[in-house]
């Protein structure tokens, strides 16, 4: 790749990373939390940006930046308070310029109307309309000096002979300016003689190692204008006394110049050079070295908490690779640790310990392993509260977002597809879940509604909230809607959190995909879709006039699945845990026929449908009679409640999912592989594959959960 | 002509486009991304020919990091260029005053870049 194209990449990553320092900063300023660190680091993301837009000529970016810079230093410096018009404001350019990032990242700059964001914030800085003209604009003093050459167009190319007068002082070298340098780019100009002039140059005894004695005397020829031989002593123009003058010469227009030649002066400039002066400050430079650097580092030491972790960035594949060897690792141990105890081999043998020590450290490495795909959601979270603060406006309610737990660690898979749905539902806390502003008040409530995003880990799984303080859910609007659609009889007996759940129905809401953006109750099916993908689960609880809390559960990681190992013949299978709600021994007089093809079973006086893994899948060897074996009481997303019947349960473990599709193909009814400590491969069932695949076989419809009358 | 140049700038971007310019020229380059860590390198390394620091950094700014460079026995003799923008004019007389030895004005090009490395390393 191009080394700039790879530079603009790893602007446009450290953009996002600034971006999100940006936005916390601001956050933490409009909560009034902000302290001059952050105000300073939000200064600083703002700045960087700037500063790299500018080095690749993004120039609407930039500019942008540069007026929204401007403010932030005022009130860096104290300048301009804080208040919560300004925080407001600057609220607003901070969603521009990550707009601006995103155009100069896709090429697109066209479609951004800054105007009146840039309008209000130059008010803030006190700049009217037009920005000031160049401050810096030294070439401009030397436009008179060619005017003295008029009539010779050819002015620059002709000889001249300057004599310069360069007297450095102690602070030139003090700033690690260095004489030999200059005179070494003045000789890049033309042909020079310089002459050291070492009159002031002391006896030795007196000479102080710190003082400037020495000052040059130079000659220069060459076809050379000013300015260039400005910009040698560009660095050390402050440190020295230095005299420029052009030497006469052959040319019969001289008395244009403006000074006469400059040598006779030479004596005066360098002679009321104050020499007590230069004197104080080698003693100040010397005395203090050491003392500074210490306080320097008591006040820099709190500050290193701070500093962030360091990371390097590794290709997901390369992680992905490791996660599958150390998952393959713990599998070959099994199987060692199996042979070994078959050959007679206990557990307290030396062989035994070594192995059981090796167990752990795999444990470990594979724990550690995994851990490297983690991310915090904080990446996710913090795309929330611009979202928030557009849909207040859009709907004209006063919302507050509070966020909590935005360290939690979560897959990588996760973070990236967790996104919309979370989105979706903050969308629809806010459109739907909070009362206006003036029923809000007129309930009693606060007129702020609040919308709480959540994340913990919580028994090995991610939990993840959005709650709201609104109106919950209103019973039976949805109840109405979902006779109209069909979803329901009119007869249906539902309890409150079943209405409540019929939000998630395919087909309950008008719209169909997530990124359907209306704001009319859309798809929630889709969110619960993409919550199930993630191998997680979504509940709803809602009170009416408290307010609505959707409660998602997630894996940790989808590279390990929680799964109940069960027995159906001479097979192993595992069912995921997250499917399972309880098991029971069903006796004969518990599970009933229904026509020909199905069975049901009677959980607690509710009928529910019983599948037969053994009959199902075929296999040989599995419990037929009726009454025997054990039924997994499975609750699926896509098919509801309904029982599965295998021979035992074996026990309950964490497995390495095996992909099928992506080293075989999809076969209906299984998720998965994977290889159990015996070093046998068992299937990972898909029980709503299971469901369809039986389904299927009657040819037609799963009977219903029933309620079970009287008998 | 290849110097030893410590570039000190929290913008991973501003190191990256460093780095490439000078190592083109066939300099070595080392990298710190605040003052702080600009010290601690500047320790760690035997020798430094050049530093070039940003202004605008977490925990030590620039005129920090200068001032911390020139009040060291061993470091103060080492010239130091600052990043700047022509916008601030007040940063650059600040940066002269802490003892910054000269500046090169962002958005740089190679060529400036190293013409300014040229000027004030022997």
């Amino acid at each position: 790749m191009d080394p700039m194209e790879s530079i603009k990449q790893t602007y446009f990553q450290e953009c996002d990373e600034l971006l999100v320092a940006m936005e916390e900063g601001l956050i933490a300023m409009e909560s009034g939390e902000a302290d001059d660190e952050i105000i300073n680091a939000v200064f600083r993301a703002v700045h960087s940006i700037k500063g790299g837009g500018g080095a690749f000529g993004f120039e609407n970016l930039v500019a942008f930046a540069h007026i929204f810079e401007t403010v932030l230093d005022l009130i860096r410096s104290g300048q301009l308070a804080p208040e919560p018009d300004v925080v407001k404001c600057l609220l607003r350019a901070g969603d521009l310029i990550s707009d601006h990032v995103g155009a100069a990242r896709s090429g697109d700059t066209s479609g951004i109307d800054d105007g009146d964001v840039k309008e209000e914030l130059r008010g803030f800085a006190g700049e009217s309309g037009d920005e000031g003209g160049e401050e810096d604009f030294e070439g401009l003093d030397f436009a008179p000096m060619q005017f003295a050459f008029g009539e010779e167009e050819a002015a620059p190319k002709l000889p001249s002979v300057w004599h310069i007068r360069f007297v450095p002082h102690a602070s030139l070298y003090a700033k690690a300016n260095e004489p030999y340098l200059i005179l070494r780019e003045l000789a890049c100009l033309g042909d020079i003689s310089v002459e050291a002039d070492l009159s002031r140059l002391p006896a030795l005894c007196s000479l102080d190692a710190e003082e400037a004695y020495i000052a040059w005397n130079i000659e220069l020829r060459g076809e050379v204008e000013r300015p260039a031989i400005e910009e040698a002593f560009e660095f050390a123009a402050e440190d020295c006394d230095l005299t420029i003058e052009q030497a006469e010469q052959d040319l019969p227009d001289l008395p244009g110049l403006p000074d006469p030649p400059g040598l006779p002066d030479l004596p005066e400039l360098g002679q009321p050079e104050p020499l007590p002066d230069l004197q104080a400050e080698p003693v100040k430079a010397e005395a203090p070295a050491d003392a500074p650097v210490e306080t320097r580092k008591e006040a820099a030491a709190p500050a290193v908490k701070e500093a962030a972790p360091q990371t390097i960035r590794v290709d997901l594949d390369k992680v992905d690779r490791l996660v599958n060897l150390a998952g393959e690792l713990v599998i070959t141990q099994a199987m060692l640790a199996q042979s070994v105890q078959d050959a007679g081999f206990g557990a307290t043998s030396r062989l035994g310990n070594g192995l059981l020590e090796f167990e752990h450290l795999l444990r470990e490495l594979q724990e550690s392993v995994m851990a490297i795909r983690t991310q915090p959601v904080k990446s996710v979270f913090q795309r929330m509260p611009r979202l928030v603060r557009e849909l207040a406006a859009q709907t004209g309610k006063q919302v507050r977002l509070l966020v909590e737990g935005e360290t939690t660690e979560v897959d990588k898979t996760v973070i990236d597809r967790i996104g919309e749905p979370l989105t979706h539902m903050i969308r629809n806390a806010i459109d739907h879940g909070l009362e206006s502003t003036e029923d809000r008040i007129a309930n009693g409530k606060p007129a702020e509604g609040t919308v709480k995003l959540s994340a913990e880990h919580r028994g090995g799984r991610i939990v993840i909230e959005i709650a709201d303080d609104g109106a919950g859910i209103n019973r039976a609007r949805v109840r109405e809607k979902a006779l109209e659609k069909g979803l329901i009889s009119p007869t249906a007996t539902l309890a409150d959190e079943e209405i409540d759940n019929l939000i998630f129905m395919p087909g309950f809401s008008t719209a169909s995909t997530v990124s359907n953006i209306s704001g009319r109750g859309v798809g929630m099916d889709v969110v619960r879709r993409s919550i199930v993908e993630l191998g997680g689960r979504i509940v709803i609880v809602s009170t009416p006039g408290k307010g609505s809390r959707f409660v998602l559960t997630l894996p940790l990681t989808l590279a390990v699945l929680e799964g109940m190992v069960v027995a159906v013949g001479d097979q192993t299978y595992v069912l995921p845990l997250s499917n399972v709600v309880e098991s029971m021994k069903p006796s004969a007089s518990e599970i009933e026929a229904y026509g020909r093809e199905w069975e049901l079973l009677n959980v607690r006086n509710t009928y529910v449908p019983l599948i037969s893994i053994g009959k199902l899948l075929g296999v040989e060897g599995a419990t037929k009679g009726v009454g025997q074996g054990v039924a997994v009481l499975i609750e699926s997303e896509g098919t509801g409640r309904f029982a599965l019947l295998v021979d035992a349960i074996l026990g309950q473990r964490q497995v390495v999912i095996k992909s099928f599709e992506n080293n075989y193909r999809h076969i209906e009814g299984i998720a998965a592989a994977t290889i159990l400590g015996d070093g046998r491969v068992a299937l990972i069932l898909d029980v709503d594959g299971l469901a369809g695949l039986c389904r299927d076989r009657s040819g037609g419809a799963m009977p219903a959960e029933l309620q079970a009358t009287g008998s | 002509m290849s110097k030893v140049v410590l570039t000190v700038d929290d913008s991973r971007t501003i190191r990256e486009m460093l780095r490439a310019a000078l190592s083109d020229a066939g300099h070595t380059v080392l990298q710190a991304e605040d003052g702080v860590h600009g010290t601690e390198v500047l320790a760690d390394a035997g020798n430094v020919d050049v530093i070039i620091t940003d202004i605008n950094m977490p925990r030590m700014d620039g005129y920090g990091f200068i001032d911390h460079v020139r009040s060291s026995e061993l470091h103060r003799a080492i010239p130091i260029l600052v990043l700047t923008t022509e916008s601030e004019p007040a940063k650059k007389q600040r940066a002269r005053d802490a003892g910054a030895t000269g500046w090169i004005v962002k958005p740089f090009d190679p060529a400036k870049l190293l013409a300014a490395v040229r000027r004030v390393a022997p």
